[in-house]
């Protein structure tokens, strides 16, 4: 069964999960609006920049920022400097971490259901006297529902499943920064694998939930009411 | 003219063109025609603002919506209009109701009478529909409700951007006797594109003909119709409109005799009152043209009338336009018939009009 510390890994993996996903939705949202949007020149720059940690080893966005957070690092020094000291090995940092590695599983979906909702309704809008701001919270955002919601669900549950980032940038301090993935790294190097297997399962379970809610529950909705 | 629309754009995209000075009536409809490529739903895109032209002025009311030369650009939301797609764009996720009130609830001047509204939503017909989603209506009926939408606002200027093009015949037959009423009861400009000559006929007051982004003509509309420099005259469908007044019914012969300004026409009976002013339409291929006034003919209305101008097309045909009393009149005829009857400006001949349709 699990054990007390096994729980407080659980509680601390939802924790960081949920504010790394409100955090993401924050700033996600203007990001894929504006990506949805621009013509500009960057769009193709920033696009990438977004996409990075889909391809990059978990071990690479962690170990530069373990050096950008840290001490001597730029980030590292003004944190420093507001006095708040550094992020490495901290919650705080675990989220930052947590932000930036799963941003494009919140990115790209609100970017492409901002994408399919096209420029009629807001042209519609506009003639209607909605000022743009107005627009999005009266208009964007009912119409990319299914897209605020598959943003969610996946950037949740890929913060969950993260693994290589935590150990470099959290570490592995109990309470603090040691969330699921890394107590049954934890588990299996101390040969418990009847604890690793509570653990395991349950993630695995979790993650074909949440997959089959996706697939199956969402796949009527998204964007499905096209303008007429 | 205070009550007026003044439209000054300079736009350039890629190839295109657009380039005119409008000087628009501030009451009535206005027709913007052209094919597509005239740069007809440009024009009405910047008047909406909905596209800058680089450089522009657009004053409506007294009020300036632009100026590129005092940097003054009015966003669309800050613009007093009503706007009409080509397709209804309603909001999906509203209901029909809840589309009606979008815009009422965002204006600032609100009228916002629920007579007015009701009013509005009985002269389009859509009461029934008021609680039902976009997705649930027909084609018809979405735009019917696009069009309340828009009208409820009572802006200073309503936009229409052929908002009957989607729809077809049967549908198109359904929406337009409401803009007609709309026009007739409500006091509110209308500029109202489209690349229908039907449409022109039929709701048409002032006229303004588009071409590769050029103004080619702008004038009251039964004068532009006709006129032979325009490529209206020369299309297929050309047509020339005459206002006429019903004058009395020949029940016996199921006839109903109308008035135009100088003379009278003898039409398949009406079931308007007399006294009744109509919009009678008269296709240039249903004219023809003879020198001497015909005895044995079939032909009840022939006319006698002043070549006003001749134009050969490249087809085989020409396009000769009459005057009949104070009105003009379009003919199609054979180029052979024209050179055969040696037709020449300012001849007197006869005009036989075979058959014409009542617009309203």
């Amino acid at each position: 069964m699990l054990s007390p510390a096994d729980i407080d890994t659980l509680l601390l993996t939802f924790k960081v999960a949920s504010i790394a996903t409100i955090l993401m939705l924050l700033f996600g949202t203007p990001l894929a609006w504006w990506l949805a949007r621009t013509h500009s020149a960057w769009k193709g720059v920033i696009n990438a920049i977004v996409a990075m940690p889909l391809v990059l080893p978990p071990t690479v966005l962690g170990f530069y920022l373990l050096v950008l957070l840290g001490p001597a690092g730029v980030i590292g020094r003004f944190t420093q400097w507001l006095g708040v000291g550094t992020l490495p090995f901290t919650f705080a940092g675990l989220v930052v971490a947590s932000v930036l590695y799963s941003m494009p599983f919140v990115v790209q979906p609100l970017q492409a259901s901002f994408t399919a909702i096209g420029e009629q309704p807001l042209e519609a809008a506009a003639t209607l006297r909605a000022s743009p701001l107005d627009t999005f919270f009266s208009v964007v955002m009912p119409l990319a529902k299914p897209g605020f919601l598959t943003a969610s669900i996946l950037g949740f549950a890929h913060t969950v499943g993260e693994f290589g980032v935590v150990l470099m940038v959290g570490g592995n301090i109990p309470d603090k920064t040691r969330v699921v993935s890394v107590q049954i790294y934890n588990h299996v190097e101390a040969l418990e694998y009847t604890e690793a297997h509570w653990l395991a399962g349950g993630l695995l379970l979790f993650s074909f939930t949440v997959l089959l809610v996706l697939y199956t529950g969402l796949k009527t909705s998204p964007v499905a009411h096209q303008l007429k | 003219m205070t009550q007026a629309i003044t439209a000054r754009f300079q736009l350039e995209y890629g190839e295109f063109q657009l380039a005119v000075d409008l000087s628009l009536p501030g009451s009535g409809v206005t027709v913007l025609f052209g094919h597509s490529g005239s740069g007809k739903t440009s024009l009405l895109r910047c008047i909406a603002g909905l596209q800058k032209a680089q450089q522009g002025f657009l004053q409506i009311n007294g009020q300036v919506w632009q100026d590129s030369q005092q940097d003054i650009f009015l966003s669309t939301h800050q613009r007093s209009l009503g706007y009409v797609f080509q397709e209804a764009n309603l909001f999906p996720h509203l209901t029909v109701s809840d589309n009606l009130q979008f815009g009422l609830k965002r204006v600032v001047k609100a009228i916002s009478n629920p007579v007015d509204l009701q009013h509005i939503v009985e002269l389009l017909g859509i009461e029934h529909l008021l609680q039902r989603m976009p997705s649930s209506l027909s084609g018809g009926e979405r735009q019917r409700v696009a069009i309340a939408r828009a009208v409820a606002l009572t802006p200073e200027v309503l936009l229409m951007d052929e908002p009957l093009a989607s729809l077809d015949y049967k549908r198109k037959q359904e929406i337009l006797p409401f803009l007609g009423r709309l026009h007739q009861e409500l006091n509110i400009p209308v500029l109202y594109v489209t690349h229908s000559q039907q449409e022109v006929a039929q709701l048409a007051d002032h006229l303004v003909i588009l071409e590769a982004g050029r103004m080619l003509a702008s004038g009251p509309a039964l004068e532009t119709i006709s006129r032979l420099d325009v490529p209206m005259a020369q299309d297929r469908d050309a047509s020339t409109v005459w206002q006429v007044e019903v004058l009395e019914h020949e029940t016996e012969y199921h006839l109903t005799r109308v008035r135009f300004d100088g003379g009278e026409l003898s039409l398949p009976m009406l079931e308007s009152q007399m006294g009744t002013v109509l919009r009678l339409q008269i296709y240039a291929r249903d004219v023809s043209i003879a020198l001497t006034a015909p005895i044995d003919t079939s032909i009840l209305n022939v006319l006698p009338a002043t070549i006003t101008d001749l134009s050969f097309e490249r087809n085989g045909q020409s396009v000769v336009k009459l005057q009949v009393g104070q009105l003009s009149l379009l003919a199609h005829i054979t180029r052979k018939s024209a050179l055969m009857l040696k037709l020449q400006t300012g001849m007197a001949v006869f005009a036989q009009i075979k058959g014409t349709s009542i617009l309203n």
